[in-house]
């Protein structure tokens, strides 16, 4: 006769207690490293705690006071504008190179992988190799605009305001590609290719079958991926810290190197949190609404 | 009007010669089928018509133009693909009128065609329903429908009754050839199921490795095959082949192998003639074999052993051992006979095939 199995084994063998077994490791991961900090960081937000001061209660004077702060208003405008610009741009170029990839052609395999490099190297590696390439004295941009004839003296990439922002956005672009491009063919590569030579019949010109077929048909998977980029971008810290440090006199700063360089630079822990902590409400609003679109066109 | 003429047609692949040499003129309001197991060039022949695959050499015309470099939506024509490639994300509507609306038809007009062919295709109540919520059979509606909106020239359908199941796959084969018998328009349509292409065709063109073997109307290819592949493939259950060597005894000619040797009708006599003491293929489709009676002493018979027994209902078929060979027989349905039964059949002697053993045409 089998015998029959030890209690706490039995006890595996109810649902309820298997489902919490089960979701233990993710929710002890998700609590340590995702919840813990946050609701600290709420919490280190309403005090006026710094570096080797435990701080107290005071409020929402740390709110009040970045609301007021020239610098924070500069960094939401430019996280704005550095967002909206490099998802307008990745998205674009990142489809156009998703439609050619898309094709057939010899070694389509290897550039496929190639392309993909930008996302690989790490991000700080790479924008150093930016960063010399954007250096006032060595650029090597300015040494082809040079010899082309198209600059006569030397442009200071990274020391002017609007070009070190135009600069860090380039660089972002260049970095993001190749998400979108990756992502967005493997969308295209799940519309059936007869759907398009239906509509080449039908007498839809190419671009006509892109904006009636390839678009609407690639929106889900479209919406997918900018909102990744779109949150990934607005909390984006690498490339500014890298390549400007949020200089020239502060005016490439974004939300993240902002915080960073109040909260840990300065010593301003709690002002720090504040100003992580003002992402959050736009960055939840960006993510309801796309969730929202997600499923009205899925449900389609 | 719609006359399609194919010239010299050729498509090659790499180094595959995918279509060869294909020759082909097709009337104004004709059914055209072509048929061949897969990979015959069938489907690629009709692409190259479409206008979605280029032609390596040769001329395809309609209605006396060449179209060789027009793109597919220049050429007029309208084509139903196997998976329908219905637009997901429009409703029925929108996917019959797209084709109009991109061709910049009115909207009075557009309604007026869509709703007609709804009307004729029995889809009026789904109009408004996006693909994913039809069954196959009314997909497959909607993408006539699509095609039938334009009034095109030329309907191509490429194995369009495939994704059906069996019994629907009947239905609308009726009402494809009562919807071609309406509306008259030219039609190539491309099966690899031979019961499609004889009930649908007013011609039907047998390829095989790119190679047209056969064009004739559907009893012709039946009664009058070119060749064994010809022979084999059209009919079911298949033709019976046996390799046979023609041999002469006293004034007559005899075809025999190893378990078979049998008289051959004078009709079949005459055309072999010349090939005494050579080897020929046999072929002799399961209809027109009987059970051997009194009244068939004059008739070619041979004696057979019954392996399997499968009842239809409308008939019985009786796969046989026949010497070293095998062979089906499809005979009454009031016969009563069993497995390991000995029996003797008989032939219609008219209606007896012979091939060339090596090139394997018909003699």
């Amino acid at each position: 006769m089998p015998q029959a199995p030890r209690p706490r084994l039995r006890l595996l063998e109810d649902e309820r207690w298997l489902a919490l077994v089960l979701l233990v490791p993710t929710m002890v991961l998700l609590g340590m490293f995702i919840a813990y900090p946050f609701v600290r960081g709420i919490l280190l937000s309403v005090t006026n705690s710094r570096v080797g001061v435990p701080g107290e209660f005071v409020g929402l004077a740390n709110f009040y006071k970045i609301f007021n702060d020239g610098i924070f208003r500069t960094s939401v405008y430019n996280t704005f504008v550095y967002t909206g610009v490099t998802t307008v741009f990745k998205l674009s170029l990142g489809l156009w190179l998703a439609m050619l990839l898309n094709r057939n052609f010899r070694g389509k395999a290897f550039t496929r992988a190639f392309i993909l490099l930008p996302f690989i190297i790490p991000t700080v590696l790479s924008t150093f190799a930016w960063k010399w390439m954007f250096d006032p004295t060595f650029s090597v941009l300015n040494w082809l605009l040079y010899h082309f004839g198209l600059i006569t003296g030397r442009i200071n990439w990274l020391g002017d305001p609007d070009l070190a922002m135009i600069s860090i956005i380039i660089v972002n672009i260049w970095r993001g590609v190749p998400f979108f491009a990756i992502s967005l063919l493997a969308g295209l590569q799940t519309i059936s290719p007869e759907l398009n030579e239906a509509a080449a019949i039908d007498g839809a010109r190419p671009w006509q079958r892109f904006w009636h077929i390839t678009w609407p048909l690639l929106l889900p998977v479209t919406m997918v991926v900018v909102l990744f980029s779109v949150i990934q971008t607005f909390a984006d810290f690498q490339i500014v810290y890298v390549m400007t440090g949020g200089g020239p006199a502060n005016a490439t700063h974004l939300f993240a190197t902002y915080a960073y360089q109040i909260g840990i630079g300065t010593g301003l822990l709690s002002e720090g949190a504040a100003i992580s902590l003002a992402m959050f409400p736009i960055l939840f609003l960006v993510v309801i609404i796309q969730l929202l679109y997600i499923r009205r066109v899925e449900v389609r | 009007m719609g006359q399609v003429v194919l010239k010299g047609i050729n498509k090659f692949y790499d180094s595959v010669h995918a279509v060869v040499d294909v020759n082909l003129q097709i009337r104004d309001k004709e059914f055209v089928v072509f048929v061949g197991p897969s990979g015959c060039g069938k489907t690629t022949t009709l692409r190259m018509i479409a206008g979605l695959e280029a032609i390596s050499s040769g001329d395809i015309s309609i209605d006396g133009n060449v179209v060789n470099d027009l793109a597919p939506m220049d050429r007029d024509i309208a084509m139903v693909f196997q998976n329908y490639a219905l637009y997901p994300h429009m409703s029925v509507y929108d996917n019959m009128a797209f084709g109009l609306k991109m061709r910049k038809f009115e909207k009075a007009e557009i309604d007026k065609r869509v709703r007609e062919a709804a009307d004729i295709l029995g889809i009026g109540d789904y109009l408004k329903r996006k693909p994913r919520q039809l069954s196959g059979g009314q997909r497959q509606r909607v993408a006539l429908g699509r095609a039938i909106v334009r009034h095109p020239r030329v309907f191509l359908f490429d194995e369009p009754l495939s994704n059906l199941d069996a019994k629907l796959r009947v239905q609308m084969r009726v009402e494809l050839k009562k919807l071609h018998l309406r509306l008259g328009t030219t039609a190539i349509y491309v099966t690899h199921d031979q019961v499609e292409a004889m009930t649908l065709g007013d011609r039907v063109v047998v390829m095989k490795d790119g190679l047209v073997q056969q064009v004739g109307e559907p009893l012709e290819l039946y009664n009058q095959p070119a060749n064994k592949f010809v022979a084999g493939f059209i009919g079911s259950p298949a033709m019976n082949f046996a390799n046979v060597t023609v041999t002469e005894a006293n004034g007559s000619l005899l075809a025999e192998n190893s378990g078979l040797r049998i008289k051959l009708p004078d009709e079949t006599a005459q055309r072999l003639r010349g090939h005494v003491g050579r080897e020929v293929t046999l072929g002799v489709r399961p209809e027109d074999l009987t059970v051997a009676g009194a009244a068939d002493a004059d008739r070619p018979c041979f004696d057979a052993v019954i392996e399997v027994v499968e009842q239809l209902g409308s008939e019985i078929l009786l796969d046989m051992k026949v010497g070293d060979g095998v062979m089906v027989a499809s005979i009454e349905p009031t016969v009563r006979v069993k497995v390991r039964d000995k029996l003797r059949l008989a032939m219609r002697p008219s209606r007896l095939h012979v091939f060339d053993a090596k090139t394997e045409t018909a003699i």
